[in-house]
């Protein structure tokens, strides 16, 4: 298994707890709304040729809220002055679900500071079919479930956030993520709907949509709605077959393939 | 002493079967709402306040919930405004408005305005959270409940005493010209009420601005832990707590024998009582826990239920059970589960109520609800107050599919053959209510003894509660 660890850096006028791990040039990770789900072997994978950065989310883990950040897209702006003043741009990113919106409207304020963008099942555009799920109603239990197609097919399901663990902590750490998301993305339901507009000022930035075809947390027709608001950049979109909302534990040799291939 | 009378304005012809199978009041499909039934419902609801007046209650108290047949109270304002032209002498005690969920505070302060005016001064207005429910429902970020409540109040208590026009751009409300015209006929401002659960974070802010604190029929042992925390506060804050500052309300059901009292009670427990109230995912979304109630949430060893949690579950969790061994056992609860097994069809709905009003005895004796003749109720409720000592005392008519006939009977038995009793015993006790004796009128000087605010011998003769019963 790679080395990583975490290590909280003061930067952009806060604390900021950053995972980094493996070697190689320097991959952005942006993780989901219930905060980093742990060291998976996708990260491992990965890890053997890249350096993961995984920061935490403020107002998660071991990042404190920072109040002034009160939407996805003020967030983004936050990531963009972690990067510059860490030196870290323009750097390749991959993006899941909240994590990916959150890039995506990174892109729209600054499509610079990144090289090449992966977004995985992205939350942030309404689907023309079907809704994102509404994750702020439901249990986490029923959330975690919610996001693979498979569970048996899945094994790895069963190691997301340290196992399944119920433990105090673990319960406080997802309540503190739980109400971050929303305190960010209550309303509108998930999702930004100036974003589709401001995307097509995205240029010189190559994207790829990885999405599962059976995702219930955003449904897969979101891709072509991100695909039409991209018109103006380079746009990949994979699709794997049995995968839900996580494709990279789903289809992992799939999504490793796929992310390999567009960041070369 | 100060009594009151209250109902939850509960829809009591809504099918059972749809809340026992959702687990949930809240969320009832409104298919089962009928035009003639809530008609008729709103209107037996203001005839019983009228009724209550004339029984001697000093005060109604109406609250507000939303999206549910458990309580029709969704726009109690509306309610509230008829009373105060077709009551004449009963305070209208509200507990109360959800301010999280109102998005226009200072509409809010022009509606209060206008039933104190009407009422001649009559309204006691009272400010809640509202529950996990009403913020899903009104969608009031829940992240944001405690700064919508603190802004929403200071807001309103603007409108109330600070001379308008003035511009107010807060974090959450932005107004360029505060100054409405309709203002409260009580001055400085009509007095302010607090009811609450299990807070402490409610009772210190209470204490702080020495308003009455009104315990929702909460367990007495874990009741006066809340009144010592708002008595140290408020010494704390320079002035002596009393009766004035503390209220009680309970469930009742009065009939004029015990058989006819306990067949009528079992009502309170329709469609699973208060625990069906509505589901944990709406009970408690996201943020709407302090990080402190989480914390004490999660290492309490109530059996809560939030997400399956249970004190076994982490009992178990603890002693590192093997993921077969978690898995097996998870599975072996889902068989056994009544919710489970009904919608599996091995049981039927007659044996899921049976299930529920098994809990009917221990939730007498734990005193989530009284039941009785006035004879045998008195002594409980006299109970209670030597306990609690509470300045204002509200009888909460039971829930349920009681008939028109059987609630003003209950409320006739309130009337003739308790009150009169409550208010004599009161005197005895030396209790006053927050008109006698104005909250926080009574300085405090360190160094002297501070006037208890409990009776503890009282408490040694009070049931525990079994915490896991509502109703």
């Amino acid at each position: 298994m790679a080395e990583w660890k975490e290590e909280v850096t003061r930067v952009a006028g806060t604390d900021l707890a950053i995972i980094k791990g493996g070697r190689g040039k320097p991959l952005l990770v942006l993780h989901e709304e219930l905060g980093h789900p742990g060291w998976l072997n996708w990260h491992d994978a990965l890890a053997e040729e890249r350096t993961l950065i995984i920061p935490i989310q403020p107002g998660m883990g071991n990042s404190p809220r920072v109040d002034d950040i009160r939407t996805v897209h003020q967030l983004g702006l936050f990531y963009g002055w972690v990067l510059r003043d860490l030196g870290l741009a323009p750097i390749d990113v991959i993006g899941f679900s909240f994590g990916a919106w959150t890039a995506a409207e990174m892109a729209t304020a600054n499509a610079g500071q990144f090289r090449k963008m992966v977004l995985v099942a992205p939350m942030g555009i309404r689907p023309p079919e079907g809704e994102i799920m509404d994750i702020f109603c439901v249990t986490i239990g029923s959330q975690l479930n919610a996001t693979v197609y498979d569970r048996d097919a899945t094994p790895e399901f069963n190691s997301l956030y340290g196992g399944g663990e119920r433990s105090a902590s673990r319960m406080e750490a997802f309540e503190d993520a739980r109400a971050e998301t929303a305190r960010l993305a209550w309303e509108p339901i998930l999702n930004n709907p100036s974003l589709p507009y401001l995307l097509q000022g995205v240029r010189n930035l190559p994207v790829q949509l990885i999405w599962g075809r059976e995702d219930r947390v955003v449904p897969v027709s979101a891709a072509a709605a991100y695909q039409k608001a991209l018109a103006n950049t380079e746009v990949r979109v994979a699709v794997f077959d049995h995968c839900g909302h996580r494709p990279e534990i789903e289809q992992r040799e799939q999504f490793l393939k796929t992310v390999r291939e567009f960041l070369a | 002493m100060f009594i009151m009378y209250f109902t939850e304005r509960p829809y009591r012809e809504v099918p059972e079967e749809e809340i026992i199978r959702s687990r949930s009041f809240f969320g009832t499909p409104n298919q089962y709402f009928d035009r003639e039934v809530g008609a008729r419902l709103y209107n037996e609801y203001l005839d019983e306040a009228v009724y209550a007046e004339e029984l001697g209650f000093d005060g109604v108290m109406l609250n507000e919930h939303h999206g549910t047949p458990f309580c029709m109270g969704g726009v109690m304002d509306v309610e509230a405004a008829i009373l105060a032209r077709i009551t004449r002498k009963v305070r209208i005690v509200l507990l109360g408005n959800p301010l999280p969920i109102v998005k226009n505070p200072v509409r809010l302060a022009e509606e209060l305005a206008t039933i104190d005016l009407i009422s001649h001064g009559r309204l006691v207005p009272g400010w809640v959270r509202g529950a996990g429910s009403e913020q899903v429902f009104h969608n009031a970020n829940p992240a944001y409940n405690r700064e919508y409540f603190n802004e929403a109040h200071d807001l309103v208590l603007a409108c109330w005493t600070r001379p308008g026009p003035f511009r107010w751009e807060g974090k959450h409300f932005t107004y360029r010209f505060v100054n409405p015209w309709t203002l409260p006929y009580q001055k400085p401002r009509p007095p302010i009420w607090i009811p609450g659960i299990i807070s402490g974070e409610t009772v210190t802010w209470c204490a702080e601005r020495k308003y009455p604190y009104i315990g929702l029929g909460t367990s007495l042992h874990l009741t006066v832990d809340l009144w010592n925390l708002y008595g140290k506060v408020a010494a704390e804050h320079g002035y002596q707590a009393g009766s004035e500052n503390f209220g009680y309300l309970q469930q009742v059901h009065l009939a004029d024998t015990e058989e006819e009292a306990q067949e009528q009670g079992k009502a309170a427990l329709f469609g699973g009582g208060g625990a069906n109230f509505s589901r944990p995912e709406w009970t408690l979304p996201p943020g709407y826990n302090s990080k402190e109630a989480n914390r004490r949430l999660f290492q309490s060893q109530s059996d809560y239920g939030f997400l399956g949690i249970t004190s076994e579950t982490l009992k178990r969790s603890r002693e590192e059970e093997s993921p077969e061994e978690r898995a097996r056992r998870r599975a072996e609860k889902r068989q056994a589960d009544t919710r489970h097994r009904l919608a599996r069809g091995e049981i039927g709905i007659e044996e899921a109520k049976a299930k529920i009003l098994a809990n009917y005895g221990k939730a007498q004796a734990g005193f989530q609800i009284i039941i009785g003749t006035p004879k045998s109720v008195l002594p409980k409720l006299k109970l209670i107050m030597e306990v609690l000592r509470p300045g204002v005392l509200g009888l909460f008519q039971a829930q349920g599919p009681l008939t028109k006939e059987q609630r003003l009977n209950s409320m006739r038995l309130m009337g003739q053959e308790i009150l009169p009793e409550l208010r004599e015993y009161a005197k005895e006790l030396g209790i006053v209510d927050p008109f006698e004796r104005e909250p926080g009128s009574r300085p405090f000087v360190v160094g002297t003894k501070y006037e208890p605010l409990v009776d503890w011998e009282a408490l040694k003769r009070a049931p525990k509660r079994d915490e896991s019963i509502r109703v």
